[in-house]
């Protein structure tokens, strides 16, 4: 039986698509069968990220409404067989899904898949509700900003209330030269602030603006920091244990003469 | 400030710690659902209540909360005056 994995922020903007399209890329090149679900009804981005846009002939609201089965409206990457996209529709809006519609096409995809990605649509209305009610484990995604961690925080609670907790933290674009100088939140700051465990931090990586605009996720592409960063997620979603890289330390006799000064 | 100080961060607390701070105390708020006047009202009430037991320095009165993990603790500290003068209420 697979297991839904709903990516969430509560603030717009931070990376969870981005996160999304590369943590199912990464599962299923580590081997696993995923279905990544757009759950962005009406502001669909999924498949524009993982390159799929042009290939698009059912969504998931038709597959809620009966209007095709559930496979029809799969879309499988070429380049990794594994991977399949179930896209959001386009021209309906956030409403044209209820929860128990998006449970009963997860429950579905449970059987022929290991993993199923949910792509959830930022805030905490309704599309949110929809997202994570077949969530058997809810991955929220932040940046080390005020706002962003903010955000999180309200979603970290709300998840609790709908018992879909403890939520598992991503903290994204992280950038190591403003953590190491004190001017950005390092991940333990944020992850203390939260008080959820951290599954994975992921540098700041121009290669993602590249990766998106080629449609080609970066776990597939290459060697990119990020790109690592989000493969070491998928693994610890497989339950591989990982150990994090120290993104606020790049080892240099400057960086440590800064954190011996500070720490007195 | 030197110059050295600055490359150093030290002097003034760096960005990362004023973000730290003001996040901390802004979800405290957040997470209780409680505005910072209603904090007010609920420290005179709660003022008001032990009064009635103790004499208390209402000088160094502080109704706070702690965190520990995502437990949210209501802390009120309240120095209580001498017993001698303690003699109401009863």
């Amino acid at each position: 039986m697979g297991r839904v994995i709903t990516v969430t922020s509560g603030k717009g903007g931070v990376g969870k698509t981005t996160a999304t399209a590369n943590i199912a890329a990464a599962l299923a090149a580590q081997g696993h069968k995923v279905v990544a679900i757009d759950g962005d009804i009406g502001l669909r981005n999924l498949d524009v990220v993982l390159g799929l846009e042009n290939r698009i002939v059912f969504d998931l609201v038709d597959v809620a409404e009966g209007r095709c089965r559930v496979r029809q409206a799969l879309i499988r990457d070429k380049r990794t067989p594994e991977l399949f996209l179930l896209p959001a529709s386009q021209t309906r809006d956030k409403d044209a899904l209820r929860p128990e519609q998006m449970v009963e096409v997860c429950d579905q995809l449970r059987e022929d898949f290991e993993f199923i990605v949910v792509d959830s649509p930022a805030g905490i209305e309704g599309g949110f509700r929809v997202a994570l009610a077949p969530a058997d484990q809810v991955v929220i995604v932040t940046t080390p900003e005020v706002s962003a961690v903010r955000d999180a925080d309200r979603v970290v609670g709300l998840v609790e209330a709908a018992e879909k907790g403890p939520a598992l933290l991503v903290i994204n674009r992280v950038k190591a030269n403003m953590v190491r100088r004190g001017d950005m939140l390092g991940p333990e700051d944020v992850q203390e602030i939260l008080s959820i465990e951290l599954l994975g931090m992921v540098p700041e990586d121009e290669a993602v603006v590249v990766s998106s605009n080629r449609g080609l996720p970066l776990v597939m592409d290459g060697a990119h920091p990020a790109g690592k960063a989000f493969s070491d997620i998928a693994l610890r979603l497989s339950g591989v244990e990982v150990p994090m890289t120290d993104l606020s330390d790049d080892g240099s006799i400057w960086s440590r003469i800064v954190r011996f000064v500070r720490q007195r | 400030m030197g110059l050295l100080s600055r490359i150093l961060g030290l002097g003034q607390p760096s960005s990362k710690q004023v973000a730290k701070d003001r996040l901390q105390l802004v979800l405290i708020h957040d997470r209780v659902r409680i505005s910072p006047a209603q904090m007010e009202a609920l420290k005179q009430e709660l003022l008001g209540v032990v009064s009635r037991y103790f004499d208390v320095d209402t000088a160094g009165v502080e109704v706070t909360f702690s965190q520990h993990q995502r437990e949210n603790r209501l802390v009120a500290e309240m120095p209580v005056l001498p017993e001698a003068r303690r003699q109401k209420g009863r």
